[in-house]
């Protein structure tokens, strides 16, 4: 600097050489005591950090999804349990490069587009840490392969675990409902890191979601060494799940597994009833879903498929459908007459019809003198028109709710809708309209604005047949009490009991449906009931507005122990349509192996079980539509669609439509009259949401 | 006395420099052989037999003579500079960014072998230069170049760490050769302004990556951070103690990338702790305060700039390294000598090993000749 000498020698240079070495000596100190203190201030000062951060690096922590509880049916048979499967997952958060894990996944696994779009679109719909299934129940071979690869592709997990298996598949589908991966809605409601473990799954509907918690179990855990990339080094610490609690049902397995089966190509429900605890033994409704295969999220094509089905196969028709019980309902009815003082001996002269005022309401056949039993047998409405005119209606849906129609019951697990028993001061709150003595005749005969489901009618039949008022039930050794005696003597009871029984056994609109085995015989009650859409849901033709046909019934008829409701939607005639499949079923519970060999002979012409339809008709869709299908909504534009399925009461309007022609049962049938004097009534169809509107139906 | 029982030639080498570098050196052995899983291979064994491989070479290179060494400076410098000019070019023709050329039992890296010959070089043109003529900027110019043409060939390999290196053991020798303060003042003024420019627009994204994220590792901890941050974890969590010979998790279970060459010292630390990062530390301090007097000690101006350079560019590899994994400065690829695995850089130091030792030999003989 300024200091320095102007002149240089070699010994300035010398001198300013020891000068400068120190300086740099100093600063090579200065550097190492710079190290040292920082060495320290890393290792002593934030030692408890970094070593908590090293630990974390090393363990990896890992919940065991735990073991869900089995859904048991009343012999402890399985309706849900657990498979042990290979199953690989994706954690979103963790992928680098999506496009090529998904390329190394397709080419691994051998998936096909509709395969790989459906991988794409949950990938898409993914949230951070949420894990997405690649694919579960793989076979072992490949499950090796893509262990292999693992280190290479990272955010993905292949794990063995448990998994949730139906074993009979949609057969149990609308009754116990299906369990998925949780959502990110989920997770923000409960915070369990649970919910992130892949492979992990959580109730979505049904008793699968009611029961949730009892069902759901405690996690296993294991803590893991593992290195940078992931790979396992050893176990440190091993703690087993506890599995969920098993629900033991009051369903017979084999049972609902048949009838679900038996309903075969048709739109039906099917509720058997135990007539001693009012324990539910099946309850079916068909077609339905696959909830193996909801287990892992809906494709693209499966969501198509279930969409544009106008069978509706998301509904639970057995409890929230709604349909007119047409005839079914004339056993109520004859107990309600007796009830307010009709002789059931009292004969009335069927001409045809019944006129009322300057009214004519057209019964179906021309049954001359009938007398209550005889009125149940040939569903004579002229009887029924001129007993309700008499009594008055309101002495009628008092006991119509008594025996269930119309109401909720206590069954936990379950979505019901109750439908409409209505009288005047429900149509004043609904339409603000008075009561009519046409809405009376309607009503008495089960069209109208009534409107059950099949739950509530089966649920009628088995307090008609017991006596007792049965309470529902759905889960093993808790039956529910009956409650207060119904208000009937058995005297009346027989006389209703005498007619159903007539029905089936006599010259009755069932005669079809008779079974005797070993000495047991069934009664029961047909029903038809007009479903006139006026506006249906697309292009479905003409199914949409067939008549929905009913059974109601009971055996062994004379000490009843089953009884059963079956509803096949827009299948015309109760004894043609309904009839039939109520048959099949109450043999298969006396006589299994005769039933299952008529199942096995109706199978074969519907083209195989439901799962083999389902499935070749997956492969039609998929040669038919490959990827083209549009994408599935998340969650819950799903349930939103779900939920427009499940029509709600038609809209007022709907009620001013013309009434039209009822149609007949074969038997004695006169061909279609037009009625003029129907007054308008609706009826609100399960499947339909628009308007229904139907007339007064006798079979 | 001592000359008596060990023969003379033995007991006149510098063992109080050459003990300790060995202790080092086995010390890294030890350390690489915990690294492969205790096993002496892959590492170990090798790192072991290099260090006497060079440390033959080192007592070799001590045995020429002063006019030799003065002789050959240039040569040496033409040569090495020849060979970065020969990587360079095969490089690109092979497309890639080669540094080395395959020697069998290592990969030379000539960028290496430029650091001692470019002190070699300096050394020699400041012996010749005459004291008058050291202020002189004309001086400068022709140092300049002799720096800036490898300093430069090496940058566009691109090696910015070994480009440094050169760049900081000629300053050195430039400083302690006598030049103006006032130039090294407006030099580093001028470098501090530089920088961003630098940043901006010569360094690769990858090495802007490196440069940034030292100041903020957390920023990406999975990302560019990934090497520091492992680092820090790995020094941290061993503590004062260490977690004990052959128990880092980090290295282990390959959380800490490079745990065998650049971050050899985090390594270290993990199983041996600070106690093992203060020996470390105090065997390099002790091969300075040697060299530096050595250098001293130098019987002419020729011998004390070499002395001075080859120490500085010694305490350069240690310095950067380990401000490096401890997160005090960017990552760049420059190993810990006797620790780390790897040839070149070993040689390299052992070169200025050899070199110091050659200058105590020297001073000895100047020194009798007083005596």
């Amino acid at each position: 600097m300024l200091g320095e000498p102007k002149h240089v020698s070699s010994g300035t240079l010398a001198n300013s050489f020891d000068r400068r070495s120190f300086i740099v000596s100093g600063l090579q100190t200065g550097v190492g005591v710079l190290l040292a203190a920082r060495m320290v201030w890393i290792g002593v000062v934030q030692n408890d950090k970094y070593a908590t951060l090293a630990e974390s690096n090393r363990v990896n922590l890992t919940l065991l999804p735990p073991r869900r509880g089995a859904i048991l049916d009343r012999n402890n048979a399985q309706l849900a349990s657990n498979r042990v499967e290979f199953r690989i997952d994706i954690i979103p958060e963790r992928i680098t490069d999506t496009d090529a894990t998904i390329a190394e996944l397709t080419s691994l696994l051998r998936f096909d587009a509709v395969q790989t779009q459906d991988l794409r679109d949950r990938l898409d719909k993914a949230h951070g840490y949420q894990p997405i299934e690649v694919v579960a129940g793989l076979e072992p071979r490949e499950y090796d392969r893509v262990l292999v690869r693992l280190p290479d592709m990272p955010g993905v997990v292949a794990k063995q675990g448990y998994t949730r298996s139906y074993p009979t598949g949609p057969s149990v589908a609308h009754l116990i409902g299906y369990v998925g991966p949780p959502t990110a809605r989920d997770y923000e409601k409960e915070k369990n890191p649970l919910l992130l473990t892949p492979g992990f799954k959580l109730g979505k509907d049904g008793l699968e979601k009611f029961y949730e918690p009892l069902l759901r179990g405690e996690p296993g855990a294991q803590r893991v060494e593992v290195t940078a990339s992931g790979k396992f080094v050893r176990d440190l610490e091993h703690r087993d799940d506890v599995p969920g609690k098993a629900i033991r049902l009051t369903i017979d397995g084999p049972l609902q597994d048949y009838a679900s089966r038996r309903i075969g190509l048709e739109s039906a429900a099917v509720v058997v009833i135990d007539c001693h605890t009012g324990g539910l033994l099946a309850c079916c409704s068909m077609p339905a879903f696959d909830p193996n295969a909801f287990a892992g999220g809906i494709g693209r094509l499966q969501w198509k498929m279930l969409n544009e089905d106008d069978h509706i196969p998301l509904l639970n028709k057995a409890m929230r459908g709604l349909y007119p019980p047409g005839s079914t309902m004339k056993p109520m009815a004859s107990l309600a007459l007796q009830q307010h003082g009709v002789d059931p001996d009292e004969r009335i002269n069927c001409p045809g019809g019944y006129r009322l005022g300057n009214r004519f309401f057209r019964c179906d056949a021309v049954h001359g003198s009938v007398d209550m039993r005889r009125a149940i047998e040939v569903s004579c409405n002229t009887y029924f028109w001129a007993m309700a005119h008499r009594v008055g209606y309101d002495a009628i849906a008092p006991v119509a709710k008594l025996l269930g129609l119309g109401q909720e019951f206590d069954l936990p697990g379950t979505a019901q809708r109750y439908g409409t028993v209505p009288d005047a001061a429900w149509k004043m709150r609904r339409y603000k309209q008075q009561w009519s003595a046409a809405d009376s005749l309607n009503a008495s005969i089960g069209q109208g604005y009534v409107s059950v489901s099949p739950l509530q009618l089966a649920v009628m039949t088995a307090r008609i047949a017991s006596g007792k008022n049965l309470q529902p039930s759905l889960i093993y050794g808790h039956e529910k009490p009956p409650g207060p005696p119904l208000p009937f003597t058995p005297e009346q009871l027989a006389v209703t009991h005498d007619g159903m029984f007539r029905v089936v056994n006599g010259n009755g609109t069932g005669g079809g449906s008779r079974i005797d085995i070993g000495g047991i015989k069934m009664a029961g009650k047909t029903g038809t009931a007009q479903v006139r859409a006026l506006v249906t849901r697309g292009h479905f033709g003409d199914w949409k507005s067939r008549d929905h046909a009913l059974f109601v019934c009971y055996a062994p008829a004379d000490a009843p122990r089953y009884a059963m409701a079956v509803v096949v939607e827009h299948g015309t005639f109760g004894a043609r349509a309904a009839a039939p499949i109520a048959k099949d079923v109450m043999t298969f519970l006396f006589d299994p192996d005769a039933a299952l060999a008529r199942l096995h002979e109706l199978e074969k012409a519907w083209g195989g079980t439901p799962v083999q339809r389902m499935a070749s008709k997956y492969r039609s869709f998929v040669s038919q539509y490959g990827t083209s299908a549009p994408k599935v909504g998340d969650e819950e534009t799903v349930k939103e669609t779900i939920k427009k399925a499940d029509n709600p009461e038609p809209p007022p309007e709907a009620q001013s439509a013309p009434a039209t022609t009822p149609p007949e049962e074969p038997q004695g049938a006169q061909g279609p009259v037009s009625s003029p004097g129907t007054a308008p009534v609706a009826a609100s169809s399960a499947a339909a949401a628009p308007p229904v509107p139907a007339t007064g139906t006798p079979q | 006395m001592t000359r008596r029982i060990i023969p003379e030639a033995i007991a006149r080498e510098p063992w109080s420099l050459l003990l300790p570098l060995l202790a080092l050196n086995t010390f890294g052995a030890a350390v690489l052989y915990s690294a492969a899983g205790s096993s002496l291979q892959p590492w170990a064994l090798m790192h072991e037999a290099r260090f006497f491989v060079f440390l033959t070479m080192a007592f070799i290179i001590s045995r020429f003579p002063r006019d030799w060494f003065k002789q050959a400076a240039y040569p040496i410098y033409g040569g090495v500079l020849i060979l970065l000019f020969i990587v360079e070019a095969t490089g690109k023709i092979s497309g890639g960014s080669q540094r080395w050329i395959n020697l069998g039992f290592m990969q030379l890296q000539p960028s290496e072998l430029m650091k001692p010959a470019m002190v070699l070089a300096l050394a020699r043109f400041y012996d010749a230069l005459p004291p008058g003529m050291t202020r002189n900027w004309r001086a400068l110019l022709s140092a300049g170049a002799l720096v800036g043409v490898p300093a430069l060939l090496v940058m566009a390999q691109p090696d910015l760490g070994t480009g440094l290196a050169i760049c900081a053991g000629a300053a050195v020798v430039l400083f302690l050769a006598g030049l103006p303060t006032l130039w090294f003042v407006a030099a580093g003024s001028a470098l501090t302004v530089m920088v961003p420019v630098a940043y901006t627009f010569l360094l690769k994204p990858y090495q802007q990556g490196r440069v940034t994220i030292f100041l903020d590792p957390e920023s990406d901890p999975l990302g560019k951070g990934y090497h520091i941050t492992q680092s820090k974890i790995a020094i941290g969590s061993g503590g004062f103690w260490g977690k004990g010979f052959g128990n880092g998790s980090q290295s282990h279970l390959e959380y800490l990338p490079e745990a065998h060459t650049d971050f050899a010292f985090a390594t270290m630390a993990e199983e041996w702790g600070i106690l093992g990062g203060i020996f470390v530390l105090a065997v390099f301090l002790w091969v300075y305060r040697w060299g530096f007097r050595v250098a001293r000690q130098a019987p002419d101006r020729f011998s004390s700039l070499l002395a001075g350079g080859a120490t500085f560019t010694i305490f350069f590899y240690m310095a950067i390294n380990m401000l490096m994994v401890m997160g005090l400065a960017p990552v760049v690829g420059i190993p810990l000598p006797w620790i780390s695995y790897g040839g070149s850089a070993l040689m390299t130091n052992m070169i200025c090993i050899g070199v110091l030792m050659a200058v105590h030999r020297w001073n000895r003989r100047s020194g009798s000749l007083l005596s």
